[in-house]
């Protein structure tokens, strides 16, 4: 997409019909201004920024755009959305992305997907979040065996981390756990990667 | 006056300084927080990301407690949990998308949820600003302060309903109540880099890097922050962004909550002070009496909503 004008480039019409749907924006309002990548905090690190990704989309671009790393980096800040004079909710496409190339299983930048289901995995368990079993689950899953260490002693001292879990009363942790179980489960009658 | 409370994980973990200056400074307001029964995670971040029907199912299950609660208004003090219950709110005003949400839950969530709003607007609503001076106890005359919302307090705007989305004035209002100088803060709403610190730690200590390089260039004596994970990234990772930076930062990273308190008289153990990383003690010393204490708050007193 250096040259995201190029039409040459295979696409496919039925992906930006697709994109529109489900984020619930009218792409074919964006003008190229730019604005949603002045004011993107995560722009220095992303390999498309995000003005091209919404001419990726408009030209149907496909797998440029579901194979891209920015949007698993998008921080869904919403500046962008904020700043778009076409009033676009740039931010709810770069979610939608997401969730497309997640059920496509096109997954650019895999550690950021392993930590969110390492944070889901504690909520799934006990009904609320844990921060050290996120942790852990992380190093696990990303064998970065050193992530953070820098930090434990500080936050270890401070008792800035629960060592034990909250585990929600009153059956309340099941109930969560039943939310993720009919999660998963519509998911493979749908045939998507939950 | 009893109000109804969702204090978010982070508050029973990371952020319990954030939760005990909030319970502190509610009760002094005469606000009394009861947390709603078996409330779970709403999912932050990595449940909306990964699936925006898991998101909302998570957070209907707590806006359904508090309707059957009975509650007209919840209060929450994480931006992150507010965004995800607020926009949960009104995603399940469609009736397909409430059918797959239903589908997810043990029972149907209640027809009308009640609203959420942040403690900081409660505060707001609950008193004014002389309300609030009338309960100062120390001068904070010589704290100056660089109030610092995060991306999500005030974005999207017609979701948070928090004033100007680009210029949210709330938290300065309430801080200049407690008499200390408020620095107009260019970087307000700006992205500290959110849960990146971990997956993607470099780009997070950069973000933060520039808000705290900002801080200190404006002679901030502290940050004020309002939401658990930005306090985190510029507090305890404040090592982190400064070696991003080839910086030294020592600048102190409080919650509105602990600086309010300050202003009140509590006592820095009440507020949990002693979980910051970067000691609170410059501030403290810069504390003074409070020259006149107004026990009657005056009339016609501005508010700060
Ligand atoms: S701000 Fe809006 S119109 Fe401008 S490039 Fe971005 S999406 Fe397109
Ligand atoms: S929501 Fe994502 S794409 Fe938009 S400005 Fe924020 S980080 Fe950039």
């Amino acid at each position: 997409m250096k040259n995201a004008t190029d039409m040459s480039q295979r696409h496919d019409s039925g992906f930006t019909v697709e994109v529109g749907a489900q984020s619930g924006q009218k792409l074919s309002a964006c003008y190229q201004c730019g604005n949603c990548t002045a004011g993107c905090p995560a722009s220095f690190v992303y390999d498309r920024q995000v003005n091209q990704i919404m001419r990726g989309v408009q030209l149907g671009m496909k797998d440029e755009v579901l194979d891209s790393r920015a949007i698993w980096l998008c921080l869904s800040c919403s500046t962008c959305s904020l700043r778009c004079p076409n009033n676009i909710d740039v931010a709810a496409v770069m979610e939608t992305l997401r969730h497309m190339a997640r059920k496509e299983n096109r997954v650019a930048v895999g550690n950021v997907e392993k930590f969110w289901f390492s944070f889901l995995n504690t909520v799934r368990a006990f009904g609320r979040s844990w921060e050290i079993g996120t942790m852990a689950l992380y190093m696990m899953r990303s064998l970065r065996l050193f992530t953070d260490l820098d930090l434990a002693p500080e936050a270890l001292k401070k008792q800035k981390l629960g060592f034990k879990p909250h585990v929600v009363a009153q059956g309340g942790a099941s109930s969560v756990t039943r939310i993720f179980k009919r999660y998963k489960e519509r998911a493979e009658r749908e045939g998507v990667r939950p | 006056m009893n109000y109804a409370y969702y204090p978010g994980c982070s508050a029973k973990g990371s952020s319990a300084d954030y939760e005990k200056s909030t319970q502190a400074v509610c009760a002094v307001l005469g606000m009394n927080l009861v947390e709603i029964p078996g409330w779970n995670c709403c999912g932050s971040t990595p449940a909306h990301a990964v699936d925006t029907e898991l998101s909302a199912a998570l957070c209907s299950r707590n806006l359904d407690i508090a309707a059957q609660q009975g509650v007209e208004k919840l209060l929450t003090p994480c931006p992150s949990c507010l965004s995800n219950l607020r926009h949960t709110a009104k995603r399940m005003e469609n009736p397909q998308f409430r059918a797959r949400v239903d589908e997810l839950l043990d029972n149907p969530a209640a027809p009308d949820f009640p609203g959420v709003t942040s403690v900081m607007q409660g505060m707001a609503a609950h008193c004014d600003a002389n309300g609030i001076a009338s309960f100062i106890r120390k001068d904070l005359g010589q704290l100056t302060l660089a109030p610092y919302y995060g991306c999500l307090m005030s974005r999207p705007a017609d979701i948070m309903d928090f004033g100007d989305p680009e210029n949210p004035t709330l938290m300065e209002c309430l801080l200049a109540a407690c008499g200390a100088k408020v620095l107009d803060f260019p970087l307000k709403t700006a992205c500290c880099g959110a849960s990146y610190g971990i997956p993607e730690r470099t780009m997070t200590a950069r973000l933060s890097a520039r808000i705290l390089r900002l801080a200190t260039d404006m002679k901030a004596d502290a940050i004020v922050a309002a939401c658990p994970l930005c306090q985190m990234n510029l507090d305890l990772r404040q090592p982190q962004a400064a070696k991003e930076a080839d910086a030294i930062f020592a600048m102190p990273v409080l919650y509105f909550t602990q600086i309010m308190g300050l202003a009140f008289g509590l006592s820095p153990d009440t507020l949990g002070l002693e979980k910051l990383r970067v000691s609170a003690s410059a501030l403290l010393d810069k504390l003074e009496p409070a020259p006149s204490i107004s026990k009657t708050p005056v009339e016609g007193g501005q508010s700060c909503e």
